[in-house]
């Protein structure tokens, strides 16, 4: 379970390096190694906070590449070399762009790359440093933002209600819309997403 | 040296030929500054934008030989938009209205258009050399205009460029009376090529010494132009895949052992593993090997391949050769200079075989390595501190963890001490760029060691601004700075304005620098250009406290360019 009550106030500050990273110091080392336990399924969230000991010591699992796959220009490959060393050349990319509320700025991310909405949280909070995007999608009650996408029609929708598969297909962009926003909206920001959450830890 | 007549101090100049040397020269007084640009005939200009081409012409009338560099470097990692700039035009198009007799041009990471290249082909009779590296916005017509017009061509290197490819005949468009050949690589080509017009050309091209070749070419083809270039010492395949038992493979293997001027390698973009004994008779002379892009070659066959290549001197290699075929190289290829392992992609199918053991144990075989471009799995600082020491010579490292804030594998410590000992043992060193877990001390043990440092790459590294600033006060040679997704903010970044006019250029994005900094900065140094980026429809309203998404700042002559798009904002 996600310690800190104090996480409360960080998930509305803007930080754009990984999470963990703190301009004053003043947050522990370890929150950098937690998202990255975090990810390990195999480990428990202990919250024991210490220091780099706990996180995940296999060579890097395997599902922490794939989130990274998703961040532009990651790993540092040309992109000429890119397109030239796929295997058999599947290189299709499904680059859509991501929105925050409060953010002055959107990211970009490959669905293509990523396996599932766990992968997705993961990217999205490497990307936003913001805990809140996995509340968001575990529990939708207790986060003050709900994940929401643009649809081929134009509609928007709540992220988390179709398979994968088909999300990957029809999502054109994505919001992460506060949920003092969401009232107008016409998009229910209830209902967890937690059938869709394989393995992500509590 | 006032007593000397021009002719003599020109004759002596002769003899200084690096860029910097000769700027050097330049700066002495008056008359050496005359004699020097007068007699220039090679110039380099690191960023197309810092200064005007109208200009360049001016100073150097002799000029013969032109270097370009547009966009910056992470240009090739996708984080600059594409319309963002660096066109060639304006150069090509006040070179052909000028004098100058203009025998080589190389451009890298331009935006290079058809009617430029045509434009450049009937301009200058004289014209020799052409190398395009990572430029783009050209076609095969592009490439049909300089292989008709340009009677004495002799370089048409083109390395790693996006060319829309019409598939023309734009071979038959060298004429009959081309005979200049020295070099060829059309290895970036897409579509197929007339194979004929190919043979024919390299027929008819008896200095023809480097030869690269695309993937349409197959291999009966290369067995059949290999029988017309044994002076060939530059060779790149195409396609190479065969039955082992076709007659054409038998007959390349035959013509292969007959080419024993062969001293560099690479290609094979489409490989059958058995095929690739055919080249073992070269292996024992070559001193570069370039099989990044062969895909189809698993560690097993890379091994076997690398126990003959005892001169091997730069070795570029896909991770699939794992740790133990790194072994196999630090114990055969005494002679090792420069090594780059590639991530074999998409990297997300699994850790890659490349980790710490293979970079240790080049370091114990190859001390002479002095270039690294390392793509792996996990780095710990036992490995670096080790690797420091015994190969001190480092010019370029660069180590790239596939998980960008990796720690130590086994300490799970930052990597902070590793790359200290890296700085610290190669005294000179002047390109680095790390990754992994990094706090500001690695910045710290760069600003104090890096003395000789030009250029240095991060991402996701830092805690504070601290860590930049002493980057910026330490490394008093420090030109190239480039910075993603770091906490580095406004305090670094205006702590010492005027060092940017000693610098080429800076690169932030995702930090932490506004928009009122970035202004502020502009408006203290009104010789750089400012730009900021900002691609999407957040409108880029004023507030000065807003983040900024990416700046590129640079020194300029030029002040604000003309050609920026939409989304491009200089301050």
């Amino acid at each position: 379970m996600e310690k800190d009550g104090g996480l409360g106030l960080e998930i509305t500050e803007l930080r754009l390096g990984l999470p963990g990273r703190e301009e004053e110091g003043k947050k522990k080392k370890n929150e950098k190694k937690r998202l990255f336990s975090e990810i390990d399924d195999d480990h428990e969230e202990d919250g024991s906070g210490g220091d780099y000991q706990n996180s995940s010591s296999e060579g890097g699992c395997i599902g922490g590449d794939r989130k990274l796959a998703a961040v532009v220009g990651w790993p540092p490959v040309c992109s000429y070399r890119r397109k030239n060393s796929m295997n058999n050349n599947e290189g299709s990319k499904m680059y859509v762009k991501v929105s925050m509320d409060g953010a002055p700025f959107l990211r970009k991310i490959d669905l293509e790359k990523l396996k599932g909405y766990s992968e997705l949280a993961l990217a999205l909070e490497m990307l936003f440093g913001c805990y809140g995007i996995k509340e968001a999608l575990k529990n939708g009650d207790k986060s003050e933002h709900v994940p929401i996408y643009e649809d081929k029609d134009g509609d928007w929708m709540l992220v988390g209600d179709v398979p994968w598969e088909m999300f990957k297909e029809t999502c054109k962009r994505l919001r992460i819309m506060k949920k003092s926003e969401a009232k107008g909206f016409g998009v229910t920001p209830k209902g967890s997403l937690k059938g869709y959450i394989e393995g992500v830890t509590n | 040296m006032n007593y000397f007549p021009d002719e003599v101090l020109e004759h002596v100049f002769d003899y200084v030929t690096s860029h910097r040397d000769r700027n050097a020269v330049s700066l002495v007084c008056k008359s050496w500054y005359r004699v020097e640009r007068c007699s220039r005939q090679r110039v380099f200009i690191g960023n197309c934008y810092s200064i005007s081409p109208e200009r360049v012409i001016q100073r150097f009338p002799g000029l013969k030989s032109l270097t370009l560099k547009g966009k910056p470097h992470f240009a090739d990692f996708n984080l600059v938009p594409h319309e963002w700039g660096g066109y060639v035009s304006p150069w090509i198009e006040a070179l052909a209205k000028s004098r100058v007799g203009l025998e080589e041009l190389k451009l890298k990471r331009m935006v290079v258009s058809d009617d430029s290249l045509e434009l450049l082909s009937y301009s200058f009779p004289n014209f020799k050399s052409l190398v395009l590296v990572s430029c783009e916005g050209f076609t095969t017509d592009g490439l049909a205009a300089i292989a008709a017009n340009c009677r004495l061509l002799r370089d048409l290197d083109l390395q790693e460029n996006e060319i829309d490819d019409h598939r023309g005949q734009w071979l038959n468009c060298f004429p009959d009376s081309c005979t200049s050949l020295v070099s060829l690589n059309i290895a970036c080509l897409k579509g197929d090529i007339n194979l004929g017009a190919l043979e024919r050309l390299v027929a008819r091209s008896p200095n023809l010494k480097s030869l690269k070749l695309n993937r349409a070419v197959p291999l009966d083809t290369l067995q059949r132009i290999l029988m017309r270039t044994p002076q060939l010492t530059d060779l790149g395949t195409g396609s190479f895949v065969d039955e082992p038992d076709s007659e054409a493979y038998f007959k390349l293997k035959h013509t292969i052992s007959k080419c024993r001027s062969i001293t560099s390698l690479c290609g094979f973009l489409e490989v059958s593993p058995h095929c690739l004994p055919a080249v073992y008779p070269l292996c024992s002379n070559l001193t570069s090997l370039n099989l990044s892009y062969a895909v189809g070659l698993q560690g097993s066959d890379l091994m076997k391949l690398i126990r003959h290549c005892v001169k091997l001197q730069r070795l570029w290699i896909l991770d699939s050769i794992g740790d133990d075929g790194l072994c196999v190289v630090a114990c055969t290829c005494k002679d090792l200079q420069e090594l780059r392992v590639f991530p074999s992609l998409p990297f997300e199918a699994g850790p890659s075989p490349v980790t710490e053991r293979g970079l240790v144990a080049i370091s114990v075989g190859c001390p002479k390595l002095h270039s690294l471009l390392y793509f792996c799995q996990q780095m710990t600082n036992a490995a670096l501190i080790t690797v420091a020491k015994n190969c001190p010579n480092f010019i370029r490292f660069r180590l790239c963890t596939l998980d960008p804030t990796k720690p130590d594998a086994d300490t799970m410590q930052p990597l902070d001490e590793g790359f200290g000992a890296i700085v610290q043992s190669c005294r000179r060193l002047r390109r680095l760029s790390m990754s992994g877990l990094l706090t500001d001390r690695v910045f710290l043990y760069i600003g104090m060691y890096a003395e000789q440092l030009e250029m240095l790459s991060v991402a996701f590294a830092g805690e504070s601004d601290k860590g930049m600033l002493y980057v910026l006060n330490g490394c008093k040679k420090i030109r190239k700075l480039e910075i993603r997704d770091s906490p580095f903010g406004n305090m670094a970044l205006l702590n010492d304005v005027g060092k940017y006019e000693t610098m080429r250029s800076l690169w932030m994005s995702s930090c932490e620098v506004t928009l009122g900094a970035c202004k502020t900065l502009a408006r203290k140094m009104p010789r750089l250009n400012v730009e900021i980026m900002n691609e999407n429809e957040v409108e880029f309203n004023l507030d000065d406290a807003q983040k900024v998404d990416r700046m590129y700042l640079y020194r300029s002559l030029t002040g604000k360019r003309k050609d920026a798009p939409d989304f491009v904002w200089t301050l």
